[in-house]
């Protein structure tokens, strides 16, 4: 047998373990292992880890999946909107406002416009977190991205001027919205903070202007012309109203 | 049933057991699966081929990372014992490994998981979490080495950030 020529690294244990280490190199590290019983002990611990991981949780994946994670029940959920619709505006008018209004888990499904806000929302956390793909087309590209938004949506998409708030375009998305698509710009200032601007085609054909927080993001949302605007940004309520007034302004402006 | 629907149908086993190991709390873990089925359906026609599985698990590492976010600035409630122990193996033995789980970085869990427990390459876990595959071994190598500490019944040293 003959001694390997170059010392094994521990990265090499671990490729080694896990079936990544090239094919040629794996008879050095064996017999590396044989002289080297700490190694030795090291490996045959990730294995022992490996099977204890396997003991404790390979009975989760061999139970019957439940009812609520079947995917049939799922694709029907968004059907049920019509008549959550008419019981969520019971519900809002009961508790007259907006209290709960966007509370999930309430008996009550949300109606179309709190779902496109969900929606807005889901989709912020998602992609605010996203370091390397944010979005599709980049900010600097913002005469395509409105041109493709628009074609598209449907509608007069405008990625507004954000800058006297210090927010600058990161780019911008197509989404799969409640009733269609939906277009997503991303916007971010100095500080890495993020805001996003959320739209889709809404049956609320106008609606003023809103507050809601949920999960450490906060949101205002309005409807103007049948198009359903989302800011959603951090809680603070003062922030967030002072860029969806600008956003309001100029979107007013080009005739939504 | 279309092809799509029915290679995310067949991962569904699979994501709950991640799923369980990377929250330890059958709950959680249940509603994160769902949320990553409403969200793959929800993009079904945005998904352009590739690999579903890999994609799922994007996904719910993602709405994860999320969640541990907003947990942050909420008071936590630890369970003091595991909430489904066993029923295979220990139930001692299951509850030292979830322990130690419990004790990983968010991150070092995930890479963890994904290669010890769901066998996924270091590839793709590097895509899955946005990060050279460099940095992939250096939190795995982390995660072995504390949880083994931990599994040996040393006091699990500070966390360490990354």
């Amino acid at each position: 047998m003959t001694e390997p020529m170059i010392p094994v690294t521990e990265d090499e244990l671990h490729a080694y373990v896990d079936n990544e280490l090239p094919a040629e190199r794996r008879g050095d590290v064996e017999a590396w292992l044989a002289t080297h019983p700490e190694d030795t002990a090291r490996v045959q611990s990730w294995r022992a880890m490996s099977d204890a991981l396997h003991a404790r949780y390979d009975s989760v994946a061999d139970e019957a999946v439940p009812k609520r994670l079947e995917l049939e029940r799922l694709v029907q959920r968004p059907r049920s909107w019509i008549y959550g619709a008419i019981a969520a505006t019971l519900v809002a008018f009961i508790c007259g406002g907006a209290s709960g209004w966007l509370a999930r888990g309430v008996a009550a499904s949300p109606s179309p416009f709190q779902n496109l806000t969900l929606d807005a929302l889901d989709a912020h956390r998602l992609y605010v977190v996203e370091v390397r793909h944010p979005v599709e087309v980049p900010g600097d590209e913002r005469a395509h991205l409105q041109v493709w938004l628009t074609k598209r949506c449907g509608w007069d998409v405008r990625a507004p001027e954000l800058d006297a708030t210090g927010l600058k375009l990161v780019g911008g998305r197509l989404l799969p919205g409640p009733t269609g698509p939906a277009s997503f710009l991303m916007y971010e200032n100095a500080s890495g903070e993020r805001f996003t601007l959320y739209t889709s085609r809404s049956e609320t054909g106008t609606a003023q202007m809103r507050y809601t927080a949920a999960d450490n993001s906060g949101a205002m949302y309005w409807s103007e012309g049948g198009v359903g605007y989302v800011l959603s940004g951090p809680v603070d309520k003062d922030r967030l109203n002072q860029v969806a007034r600008l956003v309001y302004d100029q979107t007013e402006k080009s005739g939504g | 049933m279309t092809a799509f629907r029915e290679s995310v149908e067949a991962m569904i086993p699979a994501l709950r057991r991640y799923a369980r190991a990377l929250t330890r709390d059958a709950d959680v873990a249940d509603d994160l699966v769902q949320d990553t089925l409403v969200r793959a359906l929800r993009s079904e026609r945005l998904f352009l081929g590739g690999d579903v599985r890999s994609w799922l698990y994007t996904i719910l590492t993602n709405l994860n990372k999320n969640r541990r976010r907003s947990l942050a600035r909420r008071p936590q409630f630890m369970p003091l014992l595991d909430n489904n122990p066993d029923a295979s193996g220990t139930e001692a033995e299951g509850r030292d490994i979830s322990r130690a789980l419990a004790t990983l970085a968010e991150e070092q869990r995930a890479v963890l998981l994904l290669v010890m427990l769901e066998g996924l390459s270091y590839r793709e876990v590097a895509d899955i979490q946005a990060v050279p595959i460099g940095t992939v071994m250096s939190r795995l190598a982390r995660a072995r080495a504390h949880v083994k500490a931990s599994l040996e019944g040393e006091r699990p040293v500070l966390r360490q950030v990354k």
